[in-house]
């Protein structure tokens, strides 16, 4: 009996899909899955206030898109690709997503991004830092859309070495990501002239960098840079800070910082550090406005993961609108043919190796005097143009380009 | 200059000092440990979210009240300590005499509830906290630059661990301790009160590791989540000295800071590792630990 029943129904269902071949959005409903670190390492740069980001782009847009409701879920994936894989395959059969945002962590990214390609859903990835998601591990079924490891090597150490800090000691966590990006950096500093004297690849997480500071300082090297993330770049600052590293005249380079990060330390502490960020709250009066509301929801500004939640959110419902369809392929075609112009990006292009490209900018930490508030921090230094900051097609081993 | 094994020696001695006031916080953590499971047999996991309690109550007095350093060094242990009793008047005194597993259970159950209430509050991003002026800078040692709040560390550490070392093994309070955990039943028939004296007890160890979180405060980021990476490292150094014994726990863990801080300079890939192998040899010929008694 139940067995006729199920035939029957997808029957019905079938030919009613026949029917509607226009009305595309299936069951009426656009839903997305908002999936990201919500209570480890990486909560507070993406987190709780980044799913905030993403209501904030469904009621601007009015909860519905082409008279179809827009719906949410969401799940911490605790930073574990097994349990992010695992979600994402329930998301996509028995709930209907149509779209996966948030993703941080890169082992997430990449795990939950394989199951969006088999599905044929679309990922908005706004977290992850490592540049092979949009390489050897592209795929047509995501996007991403803030930064990456490509695009932080290019900023901060090409600015450094030009201002004269020729000899670098890299302080690396030892695990993909470090690896990742240390290897871009030492391509950057030697092909800008400088040198690398040394490095350290310390255990991921680190509590106590006393030692590897020690290390550093000892070498002599100008440049003292942190391949590391969150807590470790937070710790190996105020470690650095303590044992007087920049008043003997090294630098610190931070590679990955977030506002966060930034906002944790203080101003005191982490003044004159130098960072690549793809987007800052207090730029002009379409980002500062948008975050004074993103403030009165959360009470924190908003990091560049945030504003990118809310970006690519906006533009996927353009798309749906636009196109009629929540089809991943069909939403995808228009996000590369139409240009991001809003308060996080202008002009910024969704290639074909899934790869948005934008200006980035490589600001610096404002010191205490100079700051008027808890979170008036950075100060932009100079906007490195879209088509320098990421890596060049011509270079991709995206299986999606042609060459 | 002398190298020792490709070293600069100025280089290697900074490490051992560095070790040594690594090894000091080490002490600090594993003595709270050991006088807990030495005196009540009780495995506790909340010890790490004890440790960051003392740092986060530190941070939240000061924003709150305004209270500063030299106050919160008494104050926040303290703070905590209570808590601790609180803790064992209604949860673990209910299964005293149980299997070491139900303790064990119940505390990391703790110290998950603590943990996951405070990242709800403050975030993981970790709280600011500044430097008591007076400890600002640092003094040049020729071999290296020594920053003069790690200099603090070392001695208070130090100290504080030989006071609890001597008050337990050398006092008659530190007899009736060690004797009510013992035999409870006569020890209440000498008139003691033992039910207090373990409530006391491990409000006290408690207060080591709140102690030790307030050191930490300054020095390293103030998160929720900051005790439970540290958590594990200072049971392997218990169990290495020994489950139980005082004296061990002090000296096992500068010997591991020591030994910590040597694998940085000499091949840092495996310092997080390092104590766990020395855990591994020392149980396999010495299974009840460097210093311990029983087997």
């Amino acid at each position: 009996m139940t067995m006729m029943k199920k035939l029957l129904t997808s029957a019905v269902a079938s030919a009613l899909m026949v029917g509607g071949a226009q009305a595309e959005i299936t069951d009426n409903t656009v839903k997305i899955g908002y999936l990201a670190d919500m209570s480890g390492t990486y909560r507070d740069l993406a987190g709780p206030n980044g799913l905030k980001a993403l209501e904030m782009a469904i009621a601007d847009f009015g909860g519905k898109v082409k008279g179809a409701k827009i719906e949410v879920v969401s799940a911490d994936d605790r930073n574990s690709p097994d349990v992010a894989s695992s979600t994402v395959r329930k998301w996509v059969e028995n709930d209907n997503v149509d779209m996966v945002s948030g993703l941080v962590a890169s082992s997430v990214t990449i795990a939950a991004t394989k199951i969006l390609e088999e599905s044929n859903k679309l990922g908005l990835v706004n977290g992850s830092a490592a540049s092979s998601i949009t390489n050897e591990h592209c795929t047509p079924n995501h996007i991403h859309y803030v930064y990456d490891t490509y695009a932080l090597s290019i900023g901060t150490p090409t600015a450094i070495v030009q201002e004269g800090g020729k000899s670098w000691f890299i302080l690396t966590a030892d695990y993909a990501f470090g690896h990742a990006m240390e290897a871009d950096v030492t391509r950057v500093v030697e092909s800008n002239g400088g040198e690398i004297v040394g490095s350290i690849r310390h255990p991921f997480p680190t509590d106590d960098f006393s030692s590897y500071i020690l290390q550093a300082q000892a070498s002599g090297a100008d440049v003292i840079a942190l391949a590391n993330a969150g807590a470790d770049t937070t710790n190996a600052i105020t470690t650095a800070g303590e044992f007087g590293v920049t008043q003997a005249g090294q630098t610190i380079a931070g590679l990955v910082v977030f506002l966060s990060d930034v906002h944790a330390l203080g101003t005191e502490v982490a003044q004159g550090l130098q960072l690549t960020t793809g987007w800052y709250w207090d730029m002009n009066d379409e980002t500062r406005e948008w975050s004074d509301r993103f403030m009165e929801e959360t009470g924190a500004r908003p990091t560049m993961v945030h504003a990118g939640i809310y970006s690519s959110a906006m533009q996927y419902f353009k798309a749906v609108e636009a196109t009629g369809s929540d089809d991943s392929q069909t939403v995808r075609k228009w996000m590369m043919e139409n240009p991001v112009n809003d308060m996080f990006a202008k002009n910024g292009i969704v290639r074909e190796d899934g790869r948005m490209v934008h200006d980035m900018y490589l600001a610096q930490v404002k010191s205490p005097e100079d700051s008027t508030g808890e979170w008036d921090l950075y100060d932009i230094v100079r906007t490195i143009p879209a088509d320098e900051a990421f890596r060049p097609l011509s270079e991709s081993k995206c299986k999606l380009v042609n060459k | 200059m002398s190298m020792i094994f490709g070293v600069p020696f100025a280089v290697l001695s900074g490490q051992l000092l560095i070790g040594i006031i690594n090894g000091a916080f080490y002490a600090l953590l594993s003595l709270g440990l050991a006088v807990i499971f030495g005196l009540l047999k009780i495995i506790n996991f909340a010890h790490g979210a004890m440790y960051m309690l003392g740092a986060m109550v530190t941070v939240i007095m000061f924003d709150a009240l305004g209270v500063n350093y030299w106050v919160a060094l008494f104050l926040a242990p303290l703070t905590v300590g209570v808590f601790g009793v609180v803790i064992e008047y209604f949860l673990l005194r209910r299964i005293a005499g149980q299997d070491h597993i139900y303790s064990l259970l119940l505390t990391f159950g703790v110290a998950l509830l603590i943990q996951g209430v405070l990242t709800n509050i403050y975030g993981v991003s970790g709280l600011r906290y500044s430097m008591p002026d007076m400890f600002k800078g640092g003094m040049n040692l020729g071999f290296m630059f020594l920053p003069y709040y790690r200099a603090w560390v070392i001695v208070v550490a130090l100290l504080v661990c030989f006071g609890t070392w001597f008050m337990i093994e050398k006092t008659k309070l530190g007899s009736y301790l060690r004797a009510g955990t013992e035999d409870s039943q006569l020890m209440q028939g000498f008139g003691i009160n033992v039910p207090l004296l373990v409530s006391l007890t491990y409000g006290f160890g408690v207060m080591l590791a709140a102690f030790a979180g307030v050191l930490a405060a300054p020095i390293y980021s103030v998160t929720p989540v900051m005790g439970s990476n540290l958590l594990i490292v200072v049971f392997a150094v218990v169990v290495i000295g020994g489950m139980g014994s005082i004296g061990g726990a002090i000296l096992t863990g500068i010997a591991m800071g020591v030994i910590e801080g040597l694998t940085k300079t000499y091949y840092p890939e495996a310092a997080s590792a390092v104590i766990f192998l020395v855990m591994v040899v020392v149980l396999m010929f010495r299974p009840s630990g460097l210093f311990g008694k029983e087997a």
